[in-house]
């Protein structure tokens, strides 16, 4: 049988596969349709100090090969996510879970976090400093070096917990932001979040989504965030998630030899609600296939 | 919410733009009229909602418009040909208020939904009126349909080629028990103000799941945040706060 366990800053994971933050909300609606004590974990919808409605609709349009979002971190802020979320979360999944977390301050942040950091079901903070959908926040703090490593610094101060940055692709060199982040003392890096993109409804002559703008995912955005996980990994010495456009076995094979310790799936499982249960059935034979005995081994082959 | 594979058994136009296709398949997971089912097509990443306008043990049947490149393509699909589904999505309508004189209100291709509740609200002994609005005589469908099943049928159009000349407040019956509407959201508006008795109105969105994962098409109701496609579509009349004010 292949080991499909891998390590993610000293947490050991049952296999790499974790549902990426919004598009599995707080996991219940994939319960009801399978067991999500399979997945490695899973990163909860991006939460925010206060609660968020969004961005007004439409905030969804097509893409080629994917899609576009402009959900600007709609959550019921932290504290409902503590008092109701999390309970309700405990019934359907035992593992550590990942919680991700986004803000509008340095204060926002290290406040959300520190609320995290007191629950003992959140394994790992992953840090949203790449949210293309919201102003005076999100990506804002995510495309300078000096901001990212500014929020990685005072993260770490308020949590015990790993704490993994997510980076934006929206940005003249990642690896920067990746060895600031780094350099500050983020325990992991995920990426990439969603790159800036847009539509014209060519009926109205309008852009597609209220917001104008919006966040491109799927199979379409898989090699650009195959390339950047390559440049990343081989920059800094923590873990890197990888994500972007993952849809099959065969993509987290591919991606972890890019050095990724762990993948997430995002816009598959919008498409396809079995997606990640169907990867991770499909990674023995997958692996089988190209002689590989353990997953662990992917990341240090690079 | 469960997925399958259902096949082509018809898929027929009704008028010039809006086309009828019947599905053979597991219907298990739908549960009320008004639920949608969200259609996987070749060449497209996002599925396409389409609501479900009747269904059976052996199959359903949907009704859709023209509109877009994916309805375009479901309207070159053949007998015979697969489609892989979510189906049972959506809250429904939820039959249980109507009383003994329900009134169905529709505007133009917001038919498919409240043919499957009125054969249903038929079959529970409700003297049931449909008010149908469409622009013109035209594209007018279902009358007939509605009819057979023992509504008391009302049309109207826009442009007068049909029935009373105006909008389909034109034609609402006096005090019924409980009205159930779906149609684009001005005439939604228009009906919500122009009954005074309680209701449920089906409304559309764009969509990136379908099942309440991605939040792509929240809105805000008096209630908190409602998912369209998860806690809606149907909403309350009484939990709706329409953008532009309540009246």
């Amino acid at each position: 049988m292949p080991d499909l366990s891998v390590s993610l800053c000293g947490i050991r994971l049952d296999n790499p596969v974790i549902p990426a933050s919004g598009t599995f909300g707080y996991g219940r609606e994939f319960a009801e349709l399978y067991d999500i004590n399979i997945l490695g974990t899973f990163s909860f919808k991006g939460t925010t100090l206060h609660p968020r409605l969004g961005n007004p609709l439409p905030r969804i349009a097509e893409a080629p090969s994917g899609m576009l979002n402009a959900v600007g971190l709609q959550n019921p802020g932290v504290e409902k996510v503590i008092a109701e979320e999390l309970p309700n979360l405990r019934r359907i999944f035992r593992k550590p879970v990942m919680a991700n977390v986004s803000g509008f301050s340095v204060d926002e942040y290290v406040e959300t976090c520190a609320k995290l950091d007191a629950c003992d079901q959140v394994g790992w903070l992953e840090v949203n400093i790449s949210c293309p959908n919201v102003h005076h926040g999100g990506m804002s703090f995510g495309t300078d070096p000096a901001c990212a490593a500014e929020i990685t610094r005072a993260v770490k101060a308020a949590t015990t917990k790993p704490v993994i940055m997510k980076l934006s692709p929206n940005v003249t060199d990642i690896v920067a932001i990746a060895r600031a982040c780094a350099d500050a003392g983020a325990d992991g890096l995920s990426l990439i979040n969603t790159l800036m993109g847009m539509r014209i409804d060519l009926r109205t002559r309008r852009p597609v989504l209220a917001n104008i703008t919006g966040g491109l995912s799927g199979p379409a955005v898989f090699p650009v965030a195959l390339r950047m996980v390559y440049q990343v990994a081989r920059a800094v010495d923590i873990p890197v998630i990888g994500m972007g456009g993952i849809s099959t076995a065969a993509d987290v094979l591919e991606m972890m030899m890019a050095g990724a310790a762990a993948v997430e799936v995002g816009a598959a499982n919008l498409v396809d609600p079995f997606a990640c249960k169907r990867i991770i059935e499909a990674l023995p034979d997958e692996m089988a296939r190209y002689g590989i005995g353990a997953l662990s081994e992917l990341g240090r082959a690079r | 919410m469960k997925q399958f594979t259902f096949t082509v058994e018809k898929n027929d136009p009704l008028t010039r733009e809006v086309y009828r296709m019947v599905l053979a398949g597991d219907t298990s997971a739908i549960t009320a009229p008004g639920q949608f089912v969200n259609i996987r097509l070749d060449g497209l990443y996002l599925r396409r909602p389409i609501s479900i306008c009747d269904w059976d043990d052996s199959g359903l049947t949907l009704i859709y418009k023209v509109v877009g490149r994916g309805t375009e393509q479901l309207s070159k699909m053949v007998p015979g040909q697969a489609l892989d589904c979510l189906v049972g999505l959506g809250n429904g309508y939820d039959l249980s208020p109507a009383g003994e004189r329900p009134l169905l209100v529709v505007g133009g291709v917001g038919v498919p939904p409240l043919y499957g509740l009125a054969r249903r609200l038929i079959a529970q002994g409700r003297r049931v009126t449909v008010c149908l609005g469409f622009n013109t005589a035209g594209e007018i469908f279902y009358e007939r349909e509605f009819a057979a099943l023992g509504c008391d049928v009302r049309v109207s159009t826009v442009d007068g080629s049909c029935g009373a000349k105006g909008f389909v407040t034109a034609v609402l019956p006096d005090s019924p028990t409980h009205y159930y509407a779906c149609g684009p959201e001005p005439m939604l508006k228009a009906v919500f103000n122009a009954l005074d008795c309680p209701g449920q109105l089906s409304f559309e969105a764009r969509m990136g799941c379908g099942f309440g994962a991605c939040m792509g098409c929240t809105c805000e109701t008096i209630t908190g945040y409602k998912r369209i496609c998860k806690d809606g579509p149907v909403l309350y009349h009484d939990e709706i706060f329409w953008k532009d004010g309540n009246k």
